[in-house]
């Protein structure tokens, strides 16, 4: 873990002094002709191969509206997999074009290692999940629990603040790796097993009775998983940050990827002038054509549609939308205006 | 005298032929041996028929996650569905006879070692080597003769794992020779350098040489330079794997007696062809079971490229099983037994082909 920081650091120190990195992304991109994206490995609905070999995903999906709206072809993507210790690096040095994997938007990184963030695609936490058996409805009432966590990792340290500062104790069940702690805790070794929500949905599928156990409602740390862009091509950074909000506005607007045509033509002025209607503006302000956001919505449909095709309740996963609602219904997704 | 050994076969006891003798001899020779083989038959009878029950009579061998948790075994559906995934990667459909093309390529140049006696036959060997690296490129990654590129990134599965080893195989052994030769060199600069890379190679994980050729490296490289992860992953591996080897072969180096030297000096022979035709043919005979071990170990840590981002055999049934459509615990334990068998056929076949190789070269020198 030390070497991690210590080469992370060391990276960033040269990405920062020497190599300025070139402020023109978007011609490279457009030269090239595809985009570079760096995604996760394998991480259960949000990026992972398909049956037929394609990178599919949550964070994929992400990639492919900024193809779309760059590129005219959400297809036009090259996925490049990295692992925790390669992602900044790999955006640093240029190999990559934009990272959309699962990476938490921390002070750190937003200043010391040189990157810049589009908003959150998702409030991720961490929370607790238990036998359905133990009758708990609260994180509350786990005083005493024997609880099964990855040793060394902020899993830990938050799930220990979280403890003190309630007044409560626990027995702390570490493992190095985290197959190993949900071996633990699917083995009954402990009553309570901890990590970030997203994750704990993946895994409860993995255990030999997924029925049988349940998660708490508490969330007890903040993770907001956002895409990034390195620093020093404020155009780029724009393009990656607006096609976001562009998903998101585009659910709380109602267009989705099949009636988008249809929203073409509407009465409500903000709608038409986001889609690139007669005279609108969007296009010129961000150095793109007009149609940048109806490309980017019609290839991969609104916020909520991605939500609900990779990780929702209808998938394996079932995450609730919870703090990824709109701000309309309760939740965190706020779009600025398309002004 | 002659009246017993006449009589001898009539007389053969029931008890020492037959398979109630045979069990009895082998099995049951006394208690201790006896207790031993009831436990091992146990143990046989309590793990093969549920390994059995769970490898072939409840799996699911065809149908969708929900198949697979409902029958309970293996989920041989999920190895189906992503077969072509797990041999070609992410390599285009339409372009995986090229693959199938450069896996011929390479059983070929393996035939040609089973050659019997024929004329030329070490230069055949030398060529076919040297011919299988250019014909595989050119072939995976195309953009020659009309064939169209397929960029290192769509590479992956099987054909990764097996572009890794022989790349690491084909690369390591000249190097290693190469570093061997220069380590006993009388020329200081030449020692000193072969010491210095040997020493370094060697006391560094792989690990961390990957890091260093996919992390570190390309924030050296001059802006707008890039090379192929791929490339730098297969030129780390090949360093790797020359330092480990130089130090067999050294090993077989220092077994040829000094006579060897002489003679060859003596009969007017310079530096390279005495090594070529005298010392090295003799040294790395000495050493095949060195280097089929230092070959296995490069098959098995083909899949540190995981880290680094490249989805070997291993890592691509990763990158499956975590996937949302298909999460399941059987699912999970299909996959890693898949992968291990995988594995297990390429490094079997290995150590029975070097014991081939043994045998066909040791003759009149067995002991």
């Amino acid at each position: 873990m030390k070497l991690c920081t210590i080469l992370t650091s060391a990276a960033a120190l040269m990405a920062l002094s020497g190599a300025a990195v070139s402020a023109q992304t978007l011609e490279e991109v457009r030269e090239r002709g595809y985009l570079n994206c760096g995604v996760s490995p394998g991480v259960a609905g949000f990026s992972n191969p398909d049956d037929a070999g394609n990178w599919s995903g949550f964070d994929v999906e992400v990639c492919r509206a900024v193809a779309a709206a760059v590129l005219e072809d959400p297809d036009a993507v090259r996925y490049t997999p990295l692992s925790n210790t390669e992602r900044f690096t790999a955006l640093q040095s240029g190999e990559i074009d934009m990272l959309s994997r699962t990476t938490t938007r921390t002070l750190n990184r937003d200043t010391a290692l040189g990157l810049n963030f589009a908003p959150v695609m998702f409030y991720d936490g961490q929370g607790f999940m238990v036998r359905d058996s133990m009758d708990v409805d609260s994180v509350s009432q786990l005083n005493g629990a024997t609880v099964c966590v990855s040793a060394g990792s902020t899993t830990e340290l938050n799930l220990a603040d979280y403890f003190e500062a309630n007044g409560m104790t626990y027995n702390p069940v570490r493992f190095d790796r985290a197959d190993e702690v949900l071996a633990a805790y699917d083995a009954n070794r402990c009553d309570v097993y901890t990590s970030d929500r997203s994750g704990l949905a993946a895994r409860r599928l993995v255990m030999s009775d997924p029925s049988e156990h349940v998660m708490l409602p508490e969330t007890i740390s903040k993770e907001p998983l956002a895409p990034a862009v390195r620093h020093g091509d404020d155009q780029w950074f724009d393009i990656v940050t607006w096609t976001v909000y562009a998903l998101i506005e585009a659910e709380e607007f109602g267009i989705t990827q099949d009636n988008i045509d249809e929203m073409l033509a509407s009465e409500n002025p903000n709608i038409t002038r986001m889609l690139g209607g007669e005279g609108s503006p969007v296009g010129e302000w961000i150095g793109l054509d007009n149609q940048w956001v109806y490309r980017a919505i019609s290839s991969v449909g609104n916020y909520g549609e991605i939500f609900e095709r990779h990780v929702g309740p209808d998938t394996p996963l079932q995450i609730e939308r919870g703090m990824n609602a709109l701000h309309t219904d309760g939740g965190l997704q706020y779009a600025m205006p398309f002004k | 005298m002659t009246e017993t050994s006449r009589h001898l076969p009539l007389r053969t006891p029931g008890s020492v032929l037959g398979p109630a003798a045979w069990i009895r001899r082998n099995l049951f020779p006394d208690w201790r041996q006896g207790l031993l083989t009831l436990l091992v038959l146990w143990l046989l009878i309590r793990t093969i028929p549920p390994l059995i029950d769970w490898l072939f009579i409840d799996a699911a061998w065809t149908g969708d996650r929900d198949d697979c948790v409902a029958a309970g075994g293996a989920c041989w559906a999920f190895v189906g569905a992503r077969w072509g995934q797990f041999i070609y990667g992410f390599y285009p459909p339409e372009h995986r006879w090229r693959v199938d093309l450069s896996m011929l390529a390479l059983l070929a140049s393996i035939a040609v070692l089973f050659l019997p006696r024929v004329p030329n036959k070490g230069w055949i060997i030398t060529g076919s080597f040297i011919a299988l690296p250019v014909v595989t490129v050119v072939l995976l990654h195309g953009g020659m003769l009309g064939l169209e590129v397929v960029p290192t990134d769509r590479w992956g599965g099987f054909m990764l794992t097996l572009v890794v080893a022989v790349a690491g195989m084909l690369g390591a052994l000249p190097i290693g020779i190469l570093m061997a030769l220069g380590r006993r060199s009388r020329m200081p600069a030449i020692r000193i350098f072969c010491v210095t890379f040997i020493e370094l190679f060697r006391a560094v994980p792989l690990i961390t040489i990957l890091f260093m050729a996919s992390v570190m490296l390309p924030l050296f490289m001059p802006q707008g330079f890039t090379m192929d992860k791929l490339l730098r992953a297969l030129i780390g591996v090949a360093l790797f794997n020359g330092a480990l080897m130089a130090e067999v072969i050294r090993g077989g180096l220092q077994a040829i007696p000094r006579g060897q030297f002489e003679a060859a000096t003596a009969s007017g022979m310079g530096y390279w062809k005495m090594m070529t035709f005298i010392i090295l043919p003799q040294a790395l005979r000495t050493v095949i079971p060195g280097l089929v071990n230092t070959y296995v170990a490069i098959i098995k840590d083909t899949t540190l490229v995981l880290i680094i981002g490249l989805f070997d055999l291993l890592g691509i049934v990763q990158a499956g099983i975590s996937s949302s459509n298909w999460l399941a615990p059987s699912v999970t334990t299909t996959g890693y037994v898949f992968a291990g068998f995988g594995f297990w056929v390429l490094c079997f076949g290995l150590s029975r082909y070097s014991m081939h190789l043994e045998r066909k070269l040791n003759t009149g020198q067995k002991k």
